[in-house]
């Protein structure tokens, strides 16, 4: 009984001690945002891997998340004669929930682990003990380019995939289920409000901070060898998703709670 | 100068170092031997910095490190390590002129360049070399980019980490020689960790044994034959027996 007790006052310090550890690297990381120098280069090549080339993979999630939308709702409409609210449903679907959320997802199992595995081999291969020697703070050339091109650039990338996922809904809706292609576009426009694109973008930019932080975050803390960097890569996208989902929950309580 | 006194360091209840004292002269070559895992680079990494002692103090020109501006105090630092330590995502040349590209340092993208030719020149290494990536070069190129990267800055301290380790004979010879003649034309203070004895003979002015956390001699490289202590004798010999514990 008291082994037992031990053995779990052990895991909840260990845990907490993990927390606090996570909330110092944050404070650290936010801090070295608004001080100079600023790394446009590393900047710029942050947005275009976690950016640009996110696109694909994105937009083929949200393609066919929102045609199998579309088709879920059309189907569970069709047993109470709510067919006609398919347009709606699919449109508020995508840019509340499943725009951002599997985005965010997909985001953090694209650029958390690469992040994560390239931050954790620098660090194994000293390059990072290299970059302080340069006179050159890893915080700053490392986390702080990654961390801001993620929060910045993932709003764009959800509202990106709400159109190709309302898109993909209009798709299957004009060419499967009869839908009118102007009626449908009409519904759309007309259902959904600015709040929720607010939510979705908010969301977004929320889930890049998250996606960034956790791949930098045990990037950098990694333990040695192989093993190291393919238990930070494993664990930061774990983290990371549980981690969307939760501020998914709680972001969706705050915009829609009332 | 540099100079540790009574420096301690632990990594959990392994107590790596037990109270260091080293001197190293300005100018001089200090090369530090030991055995595998007696904790000769976090000796160095603590003089950088890049590792903080439990105890005792570390100063540079009399000025102790933990107080000194860090930003003022790395730009006198030049370091080479053990795997070269390239930034795989840059080409060679940028990877050399890293610190003339940001920072205080920084200076036009041409002139570095420039420079950074300048100094793979000065390893060896030609033009063509500049911009490839690190992953497209062999180890001893790594290691000669690595020394290029150490010496762009015109640094007056350079530390070099095992400098010859996973190379074969003759290129270790080439990256012995190189250190030697950079660190004489430079004129700068070196710090070489490493338990390859001919880095030894070919690098040091003077030699520092590091063995159970401590520094257990030092001297003048001409008197490294000579010493008497067992433990000096037995490593620089390569002897199985001996007073230093072997696993067999």
């Amino acid at each position: 009984m008291t082994r037992a007790l031990a053995m779990i006052g052990a895991a909840v310090l260990a845990l907490l001690a993990s927390i606090g550890r996570l909330i110092l690297f944050t404070a650290r990381a936010l801090s070295h945002l608004a001080r100079p120098p600023f790394y446009g280069r590393e900047f710029a090549a942050a947005l275009w891997q976690v950016g640009y080339l996110s696109l694909p993979v994105v937009g083929l999630t949200a393609l066919f998340t929102g045609g199998a939308l579309a088709l879920q709702i059309y189907a569970g409409g069709a047993r109470f004669n709510a067919e006609e609210v398919m347009p709606q449903i699919t449109a508020i679907g995508m840019v509340r929930e499943l725009g951002p959320v599997l985005v965010g997802l997909m985001f953090a199992a694209r650029v958390t682990s690469s992040i994560a595995a390239e931050i954790a081999t620098m660090k194994v291969t000293e390059q990072i003990d290299a970059l302080v020697t340069l006179s050159t703070h890893p915080m700053k050339y490392l986390t702080v380019p990654r961390l801001l091109a993620a929060t910045l650039v993932m709003p764009l990338l959800v509202a990106v995939a709400d159109v190709i996922g309302i898109l993909g809904g209009y798709l299957v809706a004009t060419e499967r289920l009869g839908f009118s292609p102007h009626v449908y576009l009409q519904n759309t426009a007309d259902f959904l409000e600015p709040l929720d694109i607010i939510s979705s973008l908010t969301k977004g930019a929320v889930f890049g901070f998250i996606a960034a932080l956790m791949g930098c975050y045990f990037g950098m803390n990694s333990a040695r060898g192989a093993q190291g960097v393919g238990a930070a890569t494993k664990t930061s996208v774990v983290v990371a998703a549980v981690l969307i989902l939760a501020a998914n929950f709680l972001l969706t309580e705050a915009f829609f709670s009332a | 100068m540099i100079e540790l006194a009574q420096v301690t360091k632990s990594f959990g209840s392994n107590a790596v170092l037990r109270g260091v004292d080293l001197s190293v002269g300005k100018g001089h070559s200090m090369v530090v031997i030991g055995g595998s895992g007696t904790g000769k680079s976090v000796l160095i990494k603590c003089i950088l910095g890049l590792v903080a002692p439990d105890g005792g103090t570390v100063s540079v020109d009399g000025r102790d490190v933990t107080r000194s501006d860090r930003d003022a105090l790395l730009a006198r630092f030049g370091m080479l390590f053990q795997g070269a330590a390239l930034f795989d995502s840059l080409p060679v040349w940028q990877n050399v002129a890293f610190r003339l590209l940001r920072g205080a340092q920084k200076r036009p993208k041409a002139q570095a360049r420039e420079i950074a030719l300048q100094k793979l020149a000065r390893v060896g290494l030609g033009p063509e070399v500049a911009d490839l990536y690190p992953a497209e070069l062999s180890g001893g190129m790594q290691k000669r980019a690595g020394l290029a990267r150490a010496i762009a800055a015109e640094p007056e301290i350079i530390f070099f980490d095992e400098p010859t380790t996973g190379l074969d004979p003759i290129m270790a010879g080439v990256i012995n020689d190189l250190i030697r003649e950079i660190v004489t034309e430079m004129g700068a203070t070196a710090i070489t960790i490493t338990h390859d004895m001919t880095s030894v003979r070919a690098i040091a002015d003077d030699v520092a044994m590091l063995h159970a956390g401590k520094i257990r001699w030092t001297g003048p490289v001409a008197q490294l034959d000579t010493c008497d202590d067992p433990y000096v004798t037995q490593f620089i010999h390569g002897r199985a027996e001996g007073p230093i514990e072997t696993l067999r």
